[in-house]
């Protein structure tokens, strides 16, 4: 799976890298980024949640 | 004009100031004999085989074979992103970029002056090589726009104009964000001149949400070159990993600013003395990349102008303008370029907004003596960890400026935080 943060959409709410801190992290100012567009084995359900979650829909996968 | 924009070093305003040329080492390519008196015509293009047909030759294997690089800035391997276009469901679309947001850049101005028909035929090889039927050019500059659409007028007066692709010109406010790919596909589809999160990137969904090849023009002109004259030919300037010829933009400290055409490979430094009539004040470093490569130390000069050789040493070159900094202090340079950075941010990302904000801001408190100390590891910590989080790269030049003042300058910024921060260290080596 490959996860993509949307830099133009993500207002920091933060609530991405506390669902799956092993997948996003957050910058000083509370903007989220993927660590890695590869998403770890077995973090997968995370990430659809925390697509599914976040506020400004800023977050797409790819299976 | 503001005190603190007459710091910015080498902006174009006027192209008509600049001079042009080519390097002694090559036999030029784009600046060619007749360019000296403007336009190139329809004939005088013809006499050159501009336009000729390819007949069987496998383009893209050609453009392989030649290894060229993207001039837009990225130098990201032309046959790569032609293929993949190819390989991609139609309908598709060519876009020859020229808005060249750039400011000290002025090489695609002259280029679409001087050689739009070089331009344009390097927009149809690429449209037939792809399989596109629609071809934009997509330009910023009012200069350009009369060169290209008299250029136009001359193909379809000579009965030319070409009827297997549709071309049409698409105009946008000059903007240094405008310039980047998936602005331009926003902006011929009808939105907005901003950049969009990537994926999708054009190859995949670009104007009209269909499969979009966006070129410098200047790649396109080299791209008809080297199906005119052979992979072969086009191999006898540059180095191995950056071959050709290309045009470079040098402004700032020198006697003769202006556009050249100059192989890869000769030193920054050699570049201004030999073609740019040499340094007006010997300079105390350069702006890389029209600011996008951020700073070099003056020692850099010997550095080899080539794509990878500039990486290495932490910069960048970019569209290929190098402005020279003379006696500038590299700090006030650097504030009032951040200063530009913070107002041309698009604002569509946070982080672009507090980022190129804190970045000016920490400049800023350097420049004016209300430095707290803490600026040099700030500035090292945002030009390592921005790169890459804005959805173009406009943050990345940003981070370039921050990390490379404090690498290539540690002693002008040990001095402005009066000895707060312990920086001495080698230019070139992390702070």
């Amino acid at each position: 799976m490959k996860v993509f943060v949307d830099s133009t959409r993500c207002s920091g709410y933060g609530t991405c890298a506390e669902h799956c801190p092993s997948v996003f992290s957050l910058d000083e100012w509370g903007y989220a980024a993927a660590i890695s567009e590869d998403v770890p084995a077995g973090a997968e359900e995370q990430v659809r949640i925390a697509a599914q979650d976040c506020p400004e829909q800023a977050i797409r996968y790819e299976d | 004009m503001s005190a603190v924009s007459t710091a910015l070093p080498g902006v174009v305003t006027q192209l008509d100031d600049l001079a042009s040329g080519a390097h002694p080492a090559i036999t030029p390519r784009l600046v060619v004999p007749g360019t000296d008196r403007g336009r190139l015509s329809l004939d005088a293009e013809r006499e050159l085989g501009t336009y000729a047909p390819v007949g069987d030759l496998d383009v893209v294997a050609e453009l392989a074979a030649a290894g060229l690089r993207g001039r837009g800035g990225a130098a990201f391997p032309a046959h790569v992103k032609w293929a993949a276009v190819a390989a991609a469901p139609g309908p598709r679309v060519v876009v020859a970029n020229g808005e060249e947001g750039e400011p000290a850049s002025a090489k695609d101005r002259w280029l679409l002056t001087h050689r739009p028909h070089l331009v344009l035929a390097g927009l149809l090889l690429a449209a037939r090589t792809v399989g596109a039927e629609r071809g934009v050019v997509y330009l910023a500059h009012p200069e350009t726009v009369t060169a290209v659409r008299a250029a136009l007028d001359e193909l379809a007066a000579a009965g030319l104009r070409p009827t297997d692709v549709r071309i049409d010109v698409h105009v946008v406010d000059p903007a240094y964000v405008a310039g980047e790919e998936t602005a331009a596909c926003s902006a011929i589809s009808g939105g907005a001149a901003l950049p969009r999160a990537k994926p999708p990137r054009p190859h995949e969904s670009g104007v009209d949400g269909r499969p979009t090849l966006v070129s410098n023009v200047e790649t396109l002109a080299h791209a008809a070159w080297i199906c005119r004259h052979g992979a072969d030919a086009y191999r006898l300037a540059g180095t191995s990993a950056s071959p050709g010829t290309t045009l470079v933009t040098l402004g700032g400290a020198c006697l003769r600013p202006g556009v050249y055409e100059v192989p890869f490979g000769p030193s920054v430094r050699d570049l201004f003395t030999t073609v740019a009539g040499g340094f007006t004040t010997e300079p105390a470093g350069y702006v890389m990349g029209g600011w996008f490569g951020g700073l070099l130390a003056a020692q850099r000069g010997d550095v080899a102008c080539c794509y990878d050789a500039v990486r290495a040493v932490g910069s960048g070159l970019g569209c290929g303008a190098i402005t020279a900094l003379g006696d500038a202090d590299p700090v006030v340079v650097a504030a009032a370029i951040a200063d530009w950075y913070a107002r041309e941010s698009a604002a569509q990302c946070g982080v672009c907004i507090r980022g190129t904000a804190s970045i000016r801001d920490a400049l800023g408190a350097l420049r004016d003596g209300r430095a707290t100390g803490a600026e040099p590891a700030n500035l090292t910590r945002w030009g390592t960890g921005l790169v890459g989080r804005g959805a173009c790269a406009f943050l990345d030049g940003a981070a370039a400026l921050a990390r490379t003042l404090v690498t290539e300058f540690p002693d002008a910024v040990t001095a402005r935080t009066g000895g707060a921060h312990d920086s001495h260290h080698t230019p070139g080596e992390p702070a």
